[in-house]
């Protein structure tokens, strides 16, 4: 094998290193991903050991004054129950909203690929800009209000600070226009890899759409619809501009809180360890999304 | 059985019906930031375009701080899609044509990455660039942003490779061709639109990041983060000028890249 | 033109525990067509790409035309390739496919637009020639990757199972129109499928592989009728070769086959088998098989067995039946329209230079000498 390296190379240049010497250097993929690798570290380990310095160490060592601050903060528990609420009532409706969705599209229906573009524009439009969309129909003078002037009702301060249930109910119906399209693609694509014939097998054997809804369709889409609820919940939690658009910090939600505690009371520990209660919550969601996984690999996709 | 122009019919009713309340917010918004400053005082609104005006508009692009801004974000958003592509196509292209150890890890290092809230790497970060000298600069935001886009941008190159069978640079070889020709002019053809797929999903990544940009910049703003940071002391009317500027390229980028919407979001983000 | 030397290749993949091919050598003279044959997995195709270059043996040489390519790439080894998936380029039209081998050598334009158009009227593919890929039906995409093959006028043209992702029938016209065009063209060629009847029709000489070795080498007459093991036997041939162990008994001084309670006339060259058993290989054709009794009774003329028949199947050009012969089952091929049904008794018999005899142990052919 040695004296192939010396052997005359036609007339191109060798630009192959002779194959196979016994020293083996770094493997190609191994050079091909490291960039990557220590790029994410960099990024995303490096920030997160930070980030728990910041949350536990004061001046002097060791503490748990900044955890304590933050606990004692009045708008800490109800940015907690706020950001719960949104979770716990927003992604069963968003879930159903986007099943309707896709089962529409599935019927074929005309100029289905006019519905499906405006239904998955929002997937590129940010939280921020959903929350000023929304701002211009909830606001005092705004649509919502002209459109039931037009209709001879009185109109009602949706976003004012002490009506909190409007307030809530803004930023779930901005939240359902907005993140409902991500939902929407991935049964969609879940959808897609579900062969017709299982469907009109059952339907030639006498199902009806609901049954076969029940029986055929819902379990071969499980591993599509966990994996965006969990998708789901971690971006959830991080709600956060859609509220300040819509009430400044009237209703109260963790990541704002977050925002707050460092842009506008300037304590970055209290913030970082604020930062860490998402994580903690968002690393729970992803330890159900890795056993997910385990469970069916196919659907990492 | 019910027949079927009826059930056609019921279909296409709720089709309309939530196409109208998808499409009606943004008409609204554009109606509002098309409108004059005197027809947004107004009250009810006009709810038909009978007075439209690029006044709105033009007094946002005109506020302190929107234009660089929005320089700021074509510089980050263009950055960060260079940068991802340079770190991630490599790795995408390792993915889909190696086997070597360690890569179920490290795929599963990039599905848990997805998992980090964004405001969780923001402090920290912003503790680093401040004793590093990148606090406050489009570098510190493209940096970030690049970090988030990128398991993304892998996984999806990744995909896309594989769509290009190893057969077909093999042929390319037999017929003469060098590994790096073969790549050239086999592989890069056929990958080039779902690698500026990826390079489009990376830029719209930065282009919507608010939190972290905002954290991490104090005169440096990106346009997202230029108008969240003055939200509470503008007028509704910039506000809706700055909804309908967020949104255009939304409606842009949702046209262009519509082919590959289920694989980037719908298989490849799961 | 070149031959190609193959010496004691063997390659294991760094995945697996066991050698994909173990120690081969094979020759390949100039213009021969020479034809890898063998069962899913035996190592046909890796010992094809070490040819081509695409894979590294991990010891062995390969020799084209006298010279070494074992360390060579394969754009160097003046080879060329029909993939089995065709590997045509689906972002190029068919001209630009075609040519893309000339394209890579630098081949001035005129001349290979003429070579393209030559190879394109070859293969029945003038009119299609600005099509993409896409455009084209499963048959038209093989015949583009056959002309890309042909068209750089490489040493060695290789082929990787080219035909199997046809339907039948198209598989058996494409079948005579590649050994027809590999004939006007001359290149050597070296030719992989798993299709024993493909590779009796097209080869010059066939190559059974089995585990990562060659069993046999030879022109598919020869490997058909004297095959050198019971493997060969069974894989070539549809139906298989039939085999039935059998006792040899000396009778005087010849030898005759103790089959259940019947004896068979054997050849006089397993005398020195005396008192051994050995394995009987027959092929269907080589049954004689009669539905009436022959005219002594049974027993009366040594050699006609009687057995049962338990399946009928007519393929037009003869009657295939599946009989029982004591405890063992065969295939016999009856004449066109012959008279038997399920649970007739017919006999059968074999002249005794058509009968192969194997080591039951070893499974390889008794030396006859
Ligand atoms: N890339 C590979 N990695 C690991 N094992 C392989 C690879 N390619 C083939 N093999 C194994 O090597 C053996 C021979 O394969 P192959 O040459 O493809 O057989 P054939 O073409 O005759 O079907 C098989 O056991 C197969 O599983
Ligand atoms: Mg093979």
């Amino acid at each position: 094998m040695t004296e192939l390296a010396d052997q005359p190379v036609l007339r191109e240049r060798p630009d192959r290193p002779a194959p196979r010497r016994p020293a083996r250097r770094v493997p190609t993929p191994v050079l091909l991903i490291a960039p990557s690798l220590i790029f994410m570290t960099a990024l995303f380990v490096w920030p997160t050991v930070v980030a728990v310095g910041q949350a536990f160490t004061g001046d002097d060592g060791p503490t748990a004054a900044y955890v304590r601050r933050m606990v004692d903060d009045p708008s800490f528990w109800p940015a907690v129950r706020y950001t719960a609420l949104l979770i716990v009532v927003l992604i069963p409706i968003q879930f159903a909203f986007a099943l309707t969705m896709a089962l529409l599209l599935r019927e074929r229906p005309r100029f289905a690929g006019v519905y499906f573009y405006l239904w998955v524009v929002p997937l590129a439009i940010s939280d921020l800009a959903a929350g000023l969309v929304w701002l211009s129909i909830f606001t005092d003078r705004g649509y919502l209000n002209s459109v039931l002037d037009h209709l001879g009702v009185a109109g009602y301060s949706w976003l004012q600070f002490d009506h909190p249930v409007t307030m809530f109910l803004a930023v779930m119906v901005a939240e359902l226009w907005r993140a409902t399209s991500l939902v929407l693609v991935i049964v969609v694509a879940g959808l897609q890899g579900i062969p017709k014939d299982y469907d009109e097998a059952a339907a030639v054997f006498g199902a009806t759409y609901w049954q076969r809804l029940r029986h055929v369709l819902l379990p071969q889409l499980r591993p599509s619809l966990q994996v965006a609820v969990i998708l789901r919940t971690i971006l959830a939690l991080q709600t956060f501009a859609v509220a300040q658009a819509l009430t400044g910090r009237n209703l109260p939600l963790l990541v704002g809180e977050t925002y707050r505690w460092y842009n506008a009371l300037l304590n970055p520990n209290v913030a970082a360890a604020l930062a860490l209660v998402v994580l903690g919550v968002s690393l729970l969601a992803a330890a159900g999304y890795l056993r997910l996984l385990r469970e069916h690999p196919e659907a990492r996709g | 059985m019910r027949r079927p122009w009826a059930r056609a019919a019921a279909v296409q009713a709720a089709c309309v019906a939530i196409t109208l309340f998808m499409a009606v917010p943004m008409y609204l918004i554009a109606l509002a930031a098309l409108s004059s400053r005197e027809s947004l005082n107004r009250f009810p609104l006009p709810l038909l375009p009978t007075d439209l005006s690029t006044e709105t508009m033009s007094a946002f692009l005109r506020s302190t701080g929107v234009v660089p801004a929005f320089l700021n974000s074509l510089q980050v958003g263009l950055g960060t899609l260079v940068l991802s592509l340079l770190v991630g196509v490599p790795a995408g292209w390792a993915l889909a044509r190696y086997a070597f150890r360690g890569k179920e890890p490290y795929q599963l290092f990039l599905l848990l990455t997805r998992a980090l809230p964004i405001v969780v790497l923001s402090v920290p970060l912003a503790k680093v660039f401040l004793t590093s000298g990148l606090y406050d600069t489009t570098y510190a935001v493209t940096l970030l942003h690049t970090a988030l886009a990128l398991p993304t941008t892998v996984l999806i190159t990744a995909a896309v490779f594989v769509g290009v069978p190893r057969d077909q640079e093999e042929a390319a070889m037999i017929f003469g061709a060098t590994p790096v020709q073969a790549f050239l002019r086999v592989v890069v053809p056929q990958a080039l639109p779902g690698v500026a797929a990826a390079a489009m999903f990376a830029f719209v990544l930065s282009w919507n990041e608010v939190l972290g940009a905002t954290i991490l910049t104090l005169n440096q703003r990106t346009l997202p983060a230029q108008v969240l940071s003055t939200l509470s002391d503008s007028p509704l009317a910039y506000r809706f000028a700055g909804g309908l500027a967020l949104v255009l390229p939304a409606l842009l980028f949702i046209a262009l890249m519509r082919r590959y919407l289920l694989n980037m979001w719908g298989a490849t983000l799961r | 033109m070149a031959e190609v030397v193959v010496r004691n290749l063997v390659k294991t993949y760094a995945a697996s525990a066991h050698r994909a091919t173990d120690d081969v050598s094979l020759e390949v003279a100039d213009g021969e067509f020479v034809v890898l044959v063998g069962p899913s997995g035996c190592g046909k195709t890796t010992l094809l790409r070490m040819v081509a270059g695409l894979e590294t043996p991990d010891s062995g040489t390969v020799h084209i035309g006298g010279r070494d390519v074992t360390g060579l790439p394969a754009r160097q080894r003046r080879v060329s390739m029909v993939f089995q998936s065709y590997a045509i380029f689906p972002h190029m039209r068919v001209r630009q496919n075609i040519g893309f081998g000339l394209a890579m050598r630098k081949v001035d334009r005129q001349e290979l637009e003429r070579r393209v158009q030559r190879a394109a009227e070859l293969l029945q593919l003038e009119d299609y020639l600005d099509r993409f890929p896409a455009q084209l039906s499963g048959g038209q995409r093989q015949r583009v990757a056959v002309a890309r093959a042909i068209v750089v006028d490489a040493d060695v043209l290789l082929m990787d199972e080219p035909l199997s992702n046809l339907d039948a029938l198209l598989r058996l016209q494409f079948r005579t129109e590649l050994k027809k065009l590999v004939r006007q063209l001359g290149t050597t060629t070296l030719y992989v499928t798993h299709d024993q009847a493909e590779a009796m029709s097209l080869g010059d000489r066939v190559a059974v592989m089995r585990d990562g070795r060659i069993a046999q080498i030879g022109t598919p007459l020869a490997v058909y009728d004297r095959p050198d093991e019971q493997f060969v036997g069974g894989f070539l041939g549809a139906p298989p070769m039939n085999f039935f162990p059998a006792q040899v008994r000396l009778r005087g001084a010849d030898p005759q086959l103790v089959v259940g309670e019947d004896t068979w006339p054997a050849p006089a060259h397993l005398k020195a088998y005396a008192d051994r058993s050995v394995l009987v290989g027959v092929r269907a054709e080589n049954i004689q098989v009669t539905a009436d009794p022959p005219a002594a009774g049974p027993g009366a003329q040594p050699g006609w067995s009687a057995a049962v028949v338990e399946v009928v199947e007519p393929t037009g050009a003869a009657v295939l039946l599946t009989v029982r012969l004591d405890t063992h089952q065969l295939k016999v091929q009856a004449p066109p329209g012959f008279p038997a049904r399920p649970d007739d008794t017919v006999w059968l018999r074999s002249a005794p230079e058509m009968l192969r005899f194997f080591d039951p142990e070893t499974s390889l052919a008794l030396v006859t000498t």
